[in-house]
C-alpha cells in the first residue's frame, strides 16, 4: 500500500457471554423471545429493585481475559455510567470504570499468505456491562411513536478494547477473525452478529506525514457495522474520506470534537452523526448495590488450566506434528473445535496428516458447506474416514475410487470395507495388470510410439481404455507398468 | 459560589432537564451549598487513607446461573403512560 498516511485504528468489541440468565438478575437471556416477556423489576428500572451479580458471568468474562493474554486485577468493582435513552430505563448502565476485571493484554494477528507481518494488537482492558434495551424503530412512519423493547436489559456483555495498534482495514478484520475464533474456543460466546451477540466499533484516524511534520486527523468513531466485511470496506471508506476533508479542510485532531459517524452499508458510506460526549459526560460513579469482586492467584490459575487448546497453539500443533503448511493449518483451525477434533482423529488413525487434511478440507468441509449440517452431523466417524484412507495410503484405492467409496459410506452408512465390497471393487492382480497392458499396447501401437518418445501424456488414453475393461485397475499402477512395457516393447 | 450556573446548564442537559431563568439561578445556588457541604470533608488529612470502593466490608456476593421467571408482559407494561400491548411507546427517537 502506498497511501501518502498511517491509519491508525483501535476496535471496541462487546460479546454477549454466553450465560442462560442475564447479568445481575434471574431472567433468561434466550434470543427471539416475543418483546418484554423477558423482565423483571430490575431490567424495567423500578425503584427498590437490586442487581446480584451473576458468577458465570464473571467466570467467563476471566476465560475469555485470560484466553486474551489480559492481566487480572484481584480486585475489581462495578460503576454507573449515567445518560438518558428510552431503552435504559434506569437511567444508568452497569459497568466498569477505573477497576476494570482485566487490563494490558494483546492478541497476535497473522495471514498466512503473507499480506501482513505477524502482529500483535494491544488490548487495553476487557471488562464487564450490561446491554441496554431495544429500540423498534418505525421504518414506514416517520411520525409514529418508537416501541421499546426491554428483553435485552442486562444481559451480559464483555468489552473488548483494543489499543489503537491495528494499521489496515485488512488487519482490523483479522483481528476480528482471531477474536471470533478464540471467544468460539474457548465457549464464553456464540459471537453471532446478526443476533448481536458480537458488535464492532472503530474509532479510526490517519497520520499524515506533511511539510511541516506529522498531523493526525480527528478521530472518528464509527458505527452501525453488521459485519466483519462491513468493518472492512467502512474502515477503507473512512480512510479515504478522512484524507480527503484534511486537504479540504486541514482540520487536524483537536481542531474539532470527536465525531460519530454510522456505516451504510447499502450506501458504502458513513454519515455524520451526533457529537461524541466526553467520557466525563457519563457521570460515573461506583454503584452501591453490588459489592466488589476479588480473586485469588489460585481461582486464576484454575481457570486458565480449563482453557483447552487454543487457535494459535493449534496451529503449531498441526504443523510441527502433522506437517501441515500454515496455510492448511489455518484453514482446519478456522473451522472451529469440533472440526479440529475431527481432523487431529482422523490425521493420528490415518498415521498421515497431510492425506487427512487433504480429505478433511476437500471432501468433509465441501459436504458441511452443501448439506449446511455441522461436524458433529457428519455421518461418517474419523475412525472410518481413516479405514478408507489406509486403503487409498497404500494404494489399494486410488482418489477418485476412493472418493466414490466415500460417498457410498455418506450415502448410504457402513464401514470403508462395506462401501468396497458393495461397489464391487476388487484389488486387481499386479499380473493381470500387466497382461491388460500389454494387450492394449499391442492394439494400440501409436501409444507405444508415443510412449517411447517420451510424451507420457498418451498413458493417460491407456488407462482410460484399461477402466473400461477392468473398473478395479488401480490407474498409477497401470500407468506404471504402460511405460516399462513400452520402453521395452519390441517394435 | 462554587458551582457556576454554566456548569448547572451542562449537567441538566445531560439530565435532559429544561431550566427557566429562574430554576437555573435557585438550582445553582443550591447545588453550590450542597457541593460546598459535601467539601468540609477536604479539610480531613487523607493521606494514610485507602481508597474505599463500597460501604460495606463485603466482597463476592454472586447467585447461581439459573433462569427463573419473569413479570408477565401485561404486569410489565403495567406502569408505562403509553404501550401497545407489545411495547413500551415513547415520541419516536431522533438521532439527537
Amino acid at each position: 500500500m502506498s497511501e501518502p498516511y498511517t491509519m491508525v485504528v483501535g476496535l471496541e468489541v462487546h460479546v454477549q457471554l454466553a450465560t442462560a440468565s442475564k447479568l445481575f438478575c434471574r431472567c433468561s437471556t434466550r434470543f427471539g423471545a416475543e418483546p418484554n416477556t423477558q423482565t423483571c423489576p430490575l431490567c424495567i428500572g423500578l425503584p427498590g429493585a437490586l442487581p446480584v451479580m451473576n458468577r458465570e458471568a464473571y467466570e467467563l468474562g476471566l476465560k475469555a481475559a485470560l484466553g486474551l493474554n489480559l492481566e487480572i486485577p484481584r480486585f475489581t468493582k462495578w460503576d454507573r455510567k449515567s445518560y438518558y435513552y428510552p431503552d435504559l430505563p434506569k437511567g444508568y448502565q452497569i459497568s466498569q470504570y477505573d477497576l476494570p476485571m482485566s487490563q494490558n493484554g494483546y492478541l497476535e494477528i497473522r495471514d498466512p499468505k503473507g499480506r501482513f507481518e505477524t502482529r500483535r494488537i494491544g488490548i487495553n482492558r476487557a471488562h464487564l456491562e450490561e446491554d441496554a434495551g431495544k429500540s423498534l424503530h418505525d421504518e414506514a412512519g416517520a411520525v409514529a411513536d418508537s416501541r421499546i423493547d426491554l428483553n435485552r436489559c442486562g444481559t451480559p456483555l464483555l468489552e473488548i478494547v483494543s489499543e489503537p495498534d491495528i494499521r489496515s482495514p485488512f488487519e482490523a478484520k483479522a483481528y476480528l477473525s482471531e477474536l471470533k475464533l478464540l471467544l468460539t474456543f474457548l465457549n464464553v460466546s456464540d459471537c453471532n452478529m446478526q443476533e448481536g451477540s458480537l458488535r464492532v466499533d472503530a474509532n479510526v484516524n490517519l497520520h499524515i506525514d506533511g511539510p511541516d511534520g506529522q498531523v493526525a486527523t480527528p478521530i472518528v468513531e464509527v458505527k452501525n457495522m453488521n459485519s466483519f466485511r462491513a468493518v472492512e470496506r467502512a474502515l477503507t471508506y473512512e480512510a479515504a474520506r478522512q484524507y480527503d476533508a484534511w486537504q479540504e479542510t486541514g482540520q487536524a485532531k483537536g481542531d474539532v470534537p470527536k465525531q460519530t459517524r454510522g456505516w451504510d452499508d447499502t450506501a458504502g458510506v458513513t454519515h455524520g452523526m451526533r457529537h461524541k460526549e466526553e467520557s466525563s459526560d457519563y457521570p460515573y460513579f461506583p454503584d452501591p448495590d453490588l459489592v466488589p469482586v476479588t480473586v485469588t492467584d489460585e481461582e486464576i490459575e484454575q481457570v486458565r488450566q480449563s482453557l483447552g487448546a487454543l487457535p494459535a497453539a493449534l496451529r503449531d500443533r498441526l504443523q510441527t506434528e502433522f506437517g501441515l503448511s500454515d496455510y492448511d493449518s489455518d484453514v482446519i483451525v478456522g473451522q472451529g473445535p469440533a472440526l479440529v477434533e475431527y481432523y487431529l482423529d482422523l490425521a493420528q488413525a490415518t498415521g498421515d496428516g497431510k492425506l487427512a487434511s487433504n480429505w478433511v478440507q476437500q471432501d468433509v468441509m465441501r459436504y458441511l458447506n452443501d448439506q449446511a449440517i455441522a461436524v458433529a452431523d457428519y455421518p461418517v466417524r474419523p475412525d472410518q474416514l481413516a479405514e478408507l484412507l489406509t486403503k487409498v495410503k497404500v494404494g489399494e484405492l486410488d482418489t477418485s475410487r476412493g472418493r466414490q467409496v466415500l460417498e457410498h459410506m455418506l450415502a448410504a452408512g457402513g464401514t470403508a470395507a462395506e462401501a468396497v465390497e458393495h461397489l464391487g471393487i476388487k484389488q486387481v492382480d499386479a499380473g493381470e495388470e500387466v497382461e491388460l497392458c500389454r494387450e492394449l499396447l499391442a492394439a494400440n501401437p501409436q501409444i507405444v510410439a508415443d510412449l517411447q518418445a517420451g510424451k507420457l501424456k498418451a498413458a493417460g488414453a491407456l488407462i482410460g481404455m484399461a477402466k473400461k475393461t477392468n473398473p478395479n485397475v488401480n490407474p498409477g499402477r497401470v500407468r506404471e507398468i504402460a511405460i516399462e512395457l513400452a520402453n521395452q516393447w519390441d517394435t | 459560589m462554587s458551582i457556576s450556573p454554566e456548569q448547572v446548564l451542562k449537567v441538566s442537559r445531560l439530565a435532559r432537564l429544561e431550566l427557566s431563568d429562574d430554576e437555573l439561578a435557585t438550582m445553582t445556588a443550591q447545588l453550590s451549598q450542597v457541593v460546598d457541604y459535601v467539601d468540609q470533608l477536604s479539610e480531613l488529612n487523607t493521606d494514610d487513607v485507602v481508597p474505599m470502593a463500597h460501604a460495606l466490608d463485603l466482597t463476592n456476593v454472586f447467585v447461581v446461573d439459573q433462569v427463573a421467571e419473569s413479570l408477565e408482559r401485561s404486569q410489565a407494561l403495567a406502569n408505562a403512560p403509553h404501550a401497545d400491548g407489545e411495547c413500551y411507546l415513547v415520541p419516536a427517537v431522533m438521532g439527537d
